[in-house]
């Protein structure tokens, strides 16, 4: 029984386990090719950043003065000289750039400490939060979309779909102080704001449930506004595969609703989603500067949004860097996982 | 662990109260706040120095000056409004030349070694007078420190340095940090400043980036049996919302600084189990300020400068910009400052008919849409108020036929722009009056200040006869002369108008109930809090 119905949905989805050798070495091609072509577009980052951070007016000296309540004309002349403020513009780039080519990512002179560590310091916690939002979204959107989209057209399928684009359209602040004040300040079910408890000395299990107790709120507002894209990427799948005659085939066999709607309309429409799924983290590994400034998280965002304020080039290209290599990998690994699951992608490859 | 211990004890003391009825309210209370506890407090910022001796500001004191103590604190009470720490009495000489500290004695550093004359003189020579921002200042004619004995400082100045100036300068400038720590190193780059180490009531224990900073308390404190506290943490909240939904979820206990904005405090105030405190900024006053750029002929006309100053209702900013919590300024030098202020000066009425008057007289007649002449307006980002000033100042110069257009960038692009580039015609600036005008406040007005300095003089101001005036001041031994000046000072600011102070404010507290002996001075945020005591 359960054979047939298997083998209508992978002649609709053309999975490539019969040439997995195939796929690992499309697969690995696409590595080469990919690690060659992200030199360049990696060069064209920092050299962006730089110049950008060059044009805004007012250097690391003036931020720094600034927050220190301003200081003598001496002063600011020798931290120019000490910051190496004072050289010419090409002159730094190309410091920047040599030392990048050693792999240093320089010293960030408002923090006054090797961009590596900082970096090292946050990027765990932007991973956690955006990696758990990201799933999370993922998970209920498409679980809602599968909801929504196995009755185009009905009331709960509209009934989901305004809600989700309300959600979307909420700016994620607002939601992210409604969310802290109905649910840590009026009912104090969750913490307000940080990652974990202050010095409470906890380990192993017992922080990791202190810490996913602190990015609940965090991690569900930004899941409530992200779940829509993938509701309606779902969606729009399911209602195009509807129509499509493996499903009236499917279903003049008498097929149940609920198998029709699982095993072949949805898992069809899964492929947008992967697509979809890869741009999102994508985006989402720069962090979020509002959510985290909301909910205090010491990530990446807040972090860049520090390193622009104080006019901070090193850190700020050091976390573009960061970012945009990142995203890359993801990009990646989301064309390996086509690569493997449909063969038409890989083909491509070996022509260019 | 040591926070166990207390939560055990009031536990007891709450069940001991609930038998023994609630007869004896006052008398619970009393015990309670002896009983230590972790007070947990909203940080918006993270100096990336710590070091109080080497960087004198507000951000950094806030945490800092809990572990590393001054010379002497700023007080109510005390005579010169000054309260004795590491010094117990000074004295300056009669020529100027020389002030001598008597220290305090029996005092350790949090690493067990002894405090002496040496640290002071080292701290002073080495790190106040040239790396510190406000020392380089007040301490520009300091030569020598003689350490006669280990209880004994004596500053030796090269030119006349009024004693009122030091002692007014005391709280801020005279941080004391340990010569055996510092000496032959990097100062600007030695670990110390940021894992502090004083002789304060709090130790400094951690710091995490980004989350919080804790201290504990000193067991060898000199002033046992304080500090009442066990533990202090800074939390980082980046969120000014947040810093008041933390306050309400009970997470955090207290947010200086007015780190909750005005326009919360309203409500906040009336959640049970929380106050709103004005007192214990007395001494940290901010002025709401219109800086000028006498480059620009029409405002190079004192007519001008005068319709700009009518055309300015200060009740309508302290009432509707600052909730209240402001008041008008008079001149350069706030009421906050008995000692200096005189209310004697020439003062500007809001009066848009006298204002029209005046420019009119000036030459500078509306044309057929209204407009007298267009200006570029810088508002400083660096307070809600300050923004807010700019767009009714905005306003308010429209009333006058005065096209102002607003140009609004982020701090640094802002200071650039204003101190450096002079690129402005008028600018909303928020400068602090520390305690005395030869500080921060004269260097406002004073002409022959290089560009690039942030909070002076760059809009190209010069009158002889006001910085004949300041110069006079700066060695004028005797305090009541020097005083003198000062007022006359004041006068001539109010009545040229090289800038217009427009209104002073301090900052709020805002405090669950259970935090005690908040704002007990006029520096009270930035000062030691071996006081301050949670109850319960």
């Amino acid at each position: 029984m359960a054979g047939r119905p298997e083998g209508g949905a992978t002649d609709a989805l053309p999975t490539a386990h019969k040439s997995a050798a195939g796929g690992m070495n499309r697969a690995l091609r696409l590595i080469a090719r990919r690690a060659l072509a992200s030199i360049p577009v990696l060069l064209i980052v920092v050299v962006l950043t730089f110049l950008l951070l060059e044009t805004a007016a007012g250097d690391a000296v003036d931020a720094y003065l600034l927050s220190i309540g301003g200081g003598d004309a001496s002063v600011a002349q020798s931290l120019r000289a000490a910051y190496g403020l004072d050289q010419s513009m090409p002159a730094r780039l190309w410091l920047y750039l040599s030392s990048l080519a050693r792999l240093d990512l320089g010293w960030s002179v408002a923090f006054d400490r090797p961009v590596r560590d900082l970096i090292v310091e946050r990027l765990p916690n932007t991973l956690l939060l955006m990696g758990s939002a990201t799933a999370l979204s993922f998970g209920l959107g498409s679980a809602l979309g599968i909801l929504a989209g196995a009755r185009p057209g009905s009331f709960r399928d509209r009934a989901l779909s305004t809600v989700s684009l309300v959600l979307y359209a909420i700016p994620s602040f607002w939601l992210g102080l409604v969310l802290s004040i109905v649910f840590a300040v009026q009912l104090r079910w969750l913490p307000t704001s940080g990652i974990e408890t202050i010095a409470s000395g906890r380990t192993g299990l017992a922080r990791a449930v202190d810490i996913a107790v602190h990015l609940a709120l965090p991690v569900g507002t930004l899941a409530l506004i992200y779940m829509a894209l993938f509701l309606r990427v779902m969606r729009a799948g399911m209602a195009e595969v509807w129509g499509m005659d493996f499903v009236l085939f499917a279903r003049s066999k008498g097929l149940s609703r609920m198998r029709i709607v699982l095993r072949h309309v949805a898992r069809n429409a899964l492929l947008p989603l992967v697509t979809m799924l890869g741009l999102q983290a994508a985006a989402m590994l720069g962090g979020s500067v509002v959510i985290e400034s909301i909910f205090a998280i010491p990530g990446f965002g807040r972090l860049a949004q520090e390193a622009v304020s104080g006019r901070d080039t090193a850190l700020l290209t050091g976390i573009i860097v960061t970012s945009a290599v990142l995203v890359i990998a993801v990009n990646l690994l989301v064309d390996i996982v086509y690569a493997l699951l449909d063969p038409r992608v890989g083909a491509t490859e070996r022509g260019a | 662990m040591l926070t166990a211990i207390p939560t055990r004890r009031t536990f007891l003391q709450a069940g001991a109260a609930l038998l023994a009825s609630t007869a004896l309210p006052t008398l619970a209370r009393a015990q309670a706040a002896s009983a230590g506890g972790r007070l947990i407090v909203a940080a918006d910022s993270e100096p990336k120095n710590l070091n109080p001796a080497i960087v004198a500001s507000n951000g950094v004191f806030f945490v800092a000056s809990k572990v590393i103590e001054p010379l002497a604190e700023a007080s109510f009470e005390g005579k010169d409004g000054l309260s004795p720490r590491l010094a117990t009495a000074w004295e300056g000489s009669e020529d100027g030349l020389s002030v001598t500290f008597k220290l305090r004695a029996g005092v350790t550093w949090h690493d067990g070694k002894p405090f002496t004359s040496a640290d002071v003189a080292f701290s002073a020579l080495s790190v106040w007078k040239p790396l510190q921002n406000l020392g380089r200042i007040v301490f520009a004619n300091l030569e020598t420190v003689e350490t006669p004995d280990a209880a004994t400082a004596v500053f030796r100045f090269s030119k006349p340095t009024p004693l009122q100036l030091i002692r007014n300068a005391l709280p801020v400038v005279s941080s004391v940090i340990p010569k055996h720590l510092y000496e032959g190193t990097d100062i600007a780059a030695n670990p110390a400043n940021v894992q502090l180490v004083g002789t304060g009531p709090f130790r400094f224990a951690e710091y995490k980036p980004g989350e919080y900073y804790r201290l504990t308390r000193n067991d060898a404190y000199w002033g046992k049996p304080q500090p009442n506290l066990d533990e202090i943490v800074f939390r980082v909240l980046p969120d000014r919302a947040g810093a008041g939904a933390a306050l309400e979820a009970e997470e955090i206990q207290l947010a200086a600084f007015s780190a909750v904005p005005l326009t919360d405090l309203d409500r906040i105030s009336r959640v049970p189990g929380i106050k709103v405190i004005t007192k214990g900024y007395e001494a940290l006053t901010y002025q709401l300020v219109v800086e000028i750029n006498h480059r620009r002929k029409e405002l190079a006309d004192l007519k001008v400068r005068q319709a700009i100053a009518h055309a300015i209702d200060r009740k309508f900013v302290v009432d509707t910009i600052f909730l209240g919590y402001a008041a008008a300024s008079t001149g350069p030098v706030p009421k906050n400052a008995p000692e200096f202020y005189d209310a004697d000066v020439p003062t500007y009425d809001f009066d848009v008919a006298k204002a029209n008057a005046l420019l009119d007289e000036a030459g500078y007649a509306k044309d057929a849409d209204g407009k007298r002449f267009s200006l570029k307006l810088r508002p400083a980002p660096y307070f809600n108020e300050t923004r807010q000033f700019g767009d009714y100042l905005r306003q308010a110069l429209a009333a006058v036929g005065i096209d102002a257009e607003i140009v609004n960038a982020d701090s640094a692009a802002h200071q650039k722009a204003v101190y450096t580039d002079h690129d402005f015609d008028l600018a909303v600036a928020p400068p602090v009056f520390r305690g005395d005008p030869a500080i921060s406040t004269t260097i406002l007005v004073q002409s022959g200040i290089p560009a690039g300095v942030g909070f002076s003089n760059q809009g190209g101001y010069a009158n002889a006869e006001l910085d004949a005036v300041i110069a006079k001041a700066a060695e004028t031994i005797d305090t009541a002369r020097r005083t003198e000046l000062y007022r006359q000072f004041q006068k001539l600011v109010a009545a040229d108008l090289p800038l217009i102070n427009v209104a002073e404010w301090g900052f709020i507290t805002v405090a669950r109930d259970s935090v005690l002996n908040v704002a007990s001075n006029p520096r009270w945020a930035v000062s030691n809090w071996a006081d301050t005591a949670l109850q319960g």
